[in-house]
């Protein structure tokens, strides 16, 4: 989780390692480092490095497990199938709908949590702090069933209670309504993991700082939005970036809660249907990579902006 | 330009303690005045009360006689310079300082912004820094950025929270005259807060001397060093600290551990026997060998412990013996002003061609009429003189006035040119 | 610290009161569903007519008994394995990372960044084929292997923050002060790094504990099947009647251990969750 560190980590060292290269002192030290943190990183790459060569090479075959036989090469064709179907299209918008929307309302709400965290003292903090941690720990498939079953025409209570919704409105009936179901689901589960991210950078806004402002004139939305969000971008762009790609995954939800059904299919439970239902390895390996490429992207978008950032972040400190 | 005054100001905490107790205070439009006291004393509380950052337990507070004690910081306009200095790192130089006047509800022209910034960068000698990062300042650097901030607003007053504590020895020097040349031409009331007694006997037109939330005397650095009111204060100024002694009254004879001298004409018949404490500046011993000693001077010869040669001068340590019960009392006031001395000793300051060492057996004198004589229990000062008191308050508020007025003519003559 | 105003001191309470709302309310109504007996699950209101165990009766001992005790064994099992693999692996790579200077540091840390962000699913469908191929398809030791895709990234950069943190030269101090190098190591770094690897393997379990993608995908049966993926293969007494009951009440029975933990260690876990990731 430490994005922030790494470059730090290699730039403090560096000028000591030129310095040593060639002892026998440093062939020792790195000979040492790698017998201790060789099989971690083994394990690592073998578990993703393996799986995903695989699926780039299956990619390009025609392949059913209930046909093993058929086995075929067609070079691209897969993709060529995938993307001018368009399922596809509709899983890659409703993942990004998701991602973007959750991430949205996480970012704001799980700010407002943090500031609540970080004003209230004394005997609340641990309180609130055991509060915020059990949507983190709950199981995601757990709170899909606990939302599911609250909107869910035969159990659910919601209806009920949300104001101007007929008393047997099927929510995941209509694909809006079940994505809102999703996202909410989504948004409970994770919001935890942004607050307490938010709380840790809101902490090291120093509370002098906040003084000066005081004096200088500022209104508390001023210090809010001249000081103290400009001084928590780092831990902002960390907890974006982890949730962003972590959104983009999802899975979990939209397999409880309506299996795809309703036009609710994501990109994840595209090719989980490929593979695991259809046993279309052939398609379901060539979503599989697009789907990788896809958090490749946003990985390299966000680590195009993020250096920027880190660069003046640290320069300031 | 503001005249503030507290009015029997308290600050209580959560439980019960007052950290600021029954303060009164008036700080003349122009003043600079400074809160002086050992760490815990109240003064930084006192000082953030009077810009908001603290509510007011009890008292008033009057900025140009209006009360603010329920006003927010910002429509106090008062402008303060953190000992961290605050300032705001992810703004330039130039945004920091015009922080305060992009506001929303400061509306000030762009035009008249960019006018006082550059003021502001000249003043302070920032012009070349004033797109850089405050990282990449030095920490002198930084100080004048934070007082380039206080400066652009035109506030009604400077509020210093011991600025210059977190610089070298040698930058604070330049600080130091870099603060009192602004203060002057600018001719802002100032109020700061420090625990040097070498800022603020410098810097101050009249300081404050604080303990443990009780303001103890509010005068002039000269009148502090010459006529404090009790012990705490002769104990607080001056540098090595005043020399505190156990003597007994006997007749009209005072016995001090190295020798007698006559008793003041204060000390009346009523304390005969009594144990006093005298109190005597190291600056005022000397030694017999190499100085002339002056008619009304006693001398003594004295066991010396250590001696420190510094060029200038010559520190010397003469270690005595004290009654167990001045030993706990003087012992306690050590405590007060942060200091950690282990025994019972006389510092003095002699001349520096003086050739006492280590070990030596010295010739001392010291003139009776400069010397304090306290209360062992109130710790007041019974020798202090009211007459020559006021007469050195007339004299350094008359010396403010001059100095203020000469530095408003050269900064008029600046101003066409 | 200024001191806040009464008014604001409410409002930061109702603040505080929402939150506790917030975090309680879906776990108030799933403990709701699964105390409610099988005519009241469809009454449509947050809590039961009548609190009744029968949801629990037959998840322990009755129709659901077959599918969730076996998973909740295989859960309990995988997990715990994954994590003690996952925190014993990263404890060397991060004493390493953290106290050693070697080429290849950088790579360590950003595969492990990479693997923590790589989109599971990817890895399920050629996992899938592979251990169809080798026999570990529906296994344990077939799910402990990708769990460790989950649990070793976070691990390493978990604890590497945290042993970053400890001041080394305590264990020279302890040399010099006459400790042999193993009194020295067990009596000074062990206890200093002992709360950072423990809050590692709460929340390596976490995710453990979380996982549902290599839960239905690479198990079928009893024999390896972990709880969250039997979740969504229970089914009613009947063909039209819904497991509701059931998995609300096995809901429940596996959120206390994390919630349990998660009360006691509160502190760490939100240290551990944050340390490292806002060091700017």
């Amino acid at each position: 989780m430490t994005a922030v560190t790494t470059p730090q980590v290699e730039l403090a060292n560096s000028p000591r390692d030129k310095r040593r290269r060639g002892t026998d002192r440093s062939r020792q030290e790195a000979r040492l480092g790698w017998y201790l943190a060789g099989p971690a990183f083994f394990i690592l790459v073998l578990v993703t490095g393996y799986p995903i060569v695989q699926a780039v090479y299956d990619s390009l075959f025609s392949y059913r497990l209930t046909a093993p036989g058929d086995r075929e090469f067609i070079g691209l064709e897969n993709y060529g199938v995938i993307l001018t179907d368009s399922l596809w299209w509709e899983a890659l918008a409703n993942t990004a709908l998701i991602t973007l929307v959750t991430v949205a309302v996480e970012l704001v709400l799980g700010f407002a949590l943090a500031m609540v965290m970080h004003k209230v003292l004394g005997f609340l903090r641990p309180i609130l702090r055991t509060a915020i941690l059990v949507p983190y720990a709950i199981i995601t498939v757990v709170s899909a069933y606990a939302w599911q079953y609250a909107f869910s025409i035969t159990t659910g209570f919601m209806n009920a209670v949300v104001p101007g919704v007929p008393e047997d409105f099927d929510w995941f009936a209509n694909k809006w309504t079940a994505l809102t179901v999703i996202c909410l689901s989504e948004i409970w589960k994770t919001t935890p993991f942004i607050s307490l991210l938010l709380l840790a950078g809101l902490a090291q806004v120093p509370e002098d700082m906040h003084e000066a402002a005081k004096v200088d004139g500022a209104t508390a939305r001023e210090r809010l939005f001249r000081v103290t969000l400009p001084n928590m971008k780092a831990s902002i762009m960390v907890a974006l970036l982890f949730r962003a790609l972590d959104a983009f995954r999802i899975f979990d939800n939209v397999y409880i809660m309506t299996n795809g059904a309703a036009g609710t299919q994501t990109v994840s439970s595209l090719a989980y249907n490929q593979t695991i239902s259809r046993l279309e390895i052939g398609l379901g390996s060539a979503v599989s990579v697009l789907l990788f490429i896809c958090v490749l992207l946003i990985c390299f978008l966000a680590i195009k902006v993020f250096r920027v950032d880190l660069a003046r972040a640290r320069g300031e400190n | 330009m503001a005249r503030i005054e507290l009015k029997n100001i308290v600050k209580k905490y959560g439980d019960g303690f007052p950290a600021v107790n029954d303060v009164s205070l008036d700080i003349a439009d122009g003043e600079f005045v400074i809160l002086v006291g050992p760490s815990g004393c109240g003064k930084s509380t006192l000082l953030r009360m009077i810009v908001g950052l603290e509510d007011i337990t009890d008292g008033e507070l009057l900025i140009d006689g209006k009360r603010v004690n329920d006003l927010a910081p910002r429509d106090r306009d008062l402008a303060m310079v953190f000992q961290n200095y605050a300032l705001y790192p992810h703004l330039t130089v130039r945004e920091n300082i015009e922080f305060p006047l992009k506001l929303n509800h400061s509306k000030v022209p762009e035009d008249e912004v960019r006018q006082r910034v550059q003021r502001a960068a000249d003043m302070l000698e920032l012009g070349e820094h004033l797109d850089r990062k405050p990282a990449n300042l030095s920490g002198g650097q930084r100080q004048r950025v934070a007082m380039g901030r206080a400066i652009v607003r035109d506030a009604k007053a400077f509020l210093f929270d011991e600025p210059l504590s977190n610089l070298d020895a040698k930058l604070r020097g330049q600080m130091r005259t870099e603060i009192a040349r602004m203060q002057r031409s600018l001719a802002t009331t100032t109020v700061y807060v420090t625990h040097d007694q070498t800022e603020a006997m410098t810097l101050g037109d009249r300081v404050a001397v604080l303990r443990k939330g009780v303001l103890q005397q509010v005068a002039s650095p000269r009148e502090l060093y010459e006529q404090p009111v009790n012990l705490f204060v002769a104990g607080f100024i001056g540098s090595p600290p005043m020399n505190f002694l156990p003597a007994r009254v006997r007749g009209d004879r005072l016995e001090l551990p190295f020798c007698e001298v006559p008793r003041p004409a204060v000390v009346s018949g009523e304390h005969d026997g009594k144990l006093l404490i005298v109190g005597v500046r190291p600056e005022h011993f000397d030694d017999a060998d190499v100085t002339d000693v002056p008619g009304e001077a006693v001398t003594f010869d004295a066991q010396v412990d250590v001696t420190e040669w510094l060029g200038n001068e010559l520190y010397a340590y003469v270690p005595f013996e004290a009654a167990a019960e001045t030993k706990q009392q003087l012992a306690e006031l050590d405590r007060e002003l942060d200091g950690e001395s282990m025994r019972s000793q006389l510092v003095v300051t002699l001349d520096a061609m003086s050739s006492v060492r280590d070990g030596d057996s010295a010739r001392l004198w010291f003139d009776p009429r400069r010397m304090h004589v306290f209360d062992p229990g109130s710790g007041a000062n019974l020798t202090r003189d009211e007459e020559r008191a006021r007469r050195i308050a007339e004299q350094s508020e008359a010396l403010r006035r001059r100095s203020l007025e000469r530095a408003q003519a050269q900064q008029q003559e600046q101003v066409p040119a | 610290m200024g001191a806040l105003s009464t008014k604001e001191k409410t409002l930061w309470y109702i603040g505080a009161l929402l939150i506790v709302l917030y975090a309680l309310v879906p776990v108030a109504w799933i403990i709701s569903l699964s105390l409610k007996s099988e005519a009241d699950l469809s009454n449509r209101s947050f809590l039961p007519t009548n609190v009744t165990w029968e949801n629990y009766e037959g998840i322990f001992s009755g129709t659901a008994s077959d599918l969730f005790l076996p998973a909740l064994r295989n859960s309990v099992i995988t997990c715990l394995l994954a994590t003690l693999i996952a925190v014993v692996l990263s404890m060397f790579a991060a004493y390493a990372i953290a106290r050693l200077n070697f080429p290849g540091k950088r790579l360590i840390l950003t595969s492990a960044l990479a693997v923590a962000v790589f989109p599971v699913i990817t890895m399920v469908t050629p996992l899938f084929n592979l251990w169809r191929q080798i026999g570990l398809y529906d296994t344990i030791p077939g799910l402990i292997i990708p769990y460790l895709a989950l649990t070793l990234p976070i691990s390493i950069w978990t604890m590497s923050a945290f042993f970053r943190e400890i001041p080394w030269d305590m264990e020279q101090a302890a040399q010099v002060d006459g400790a042999t190098s193993w009194q020295a190591f067990r009596k000074v770094i062990v206890p200093l790094a002992a709360p950072g690897v423990f809050t590692t393997a709460i929340i390596a379990f976490f995710i453990a504990w979380n996982d549902f993608v290599f839960g239905i995908s690479l198990t079928s049966t009893s024999d390896a099947q972990p709880v969250p993926a039997a979740l969504s293969s229970f089914t009613g007494s009947s063909y039209f009647v819904q497991p509701t009951g059931a998995i609300s009440a096995a809901a429940v029975i596996v959120t206390i251990p994390v919630v349990l933990l998660a009360l006691v260690f509160q502190r760490r876990i939100v240290a551990g969750l944050t340390n490292g990731a806002v060091k700017g």
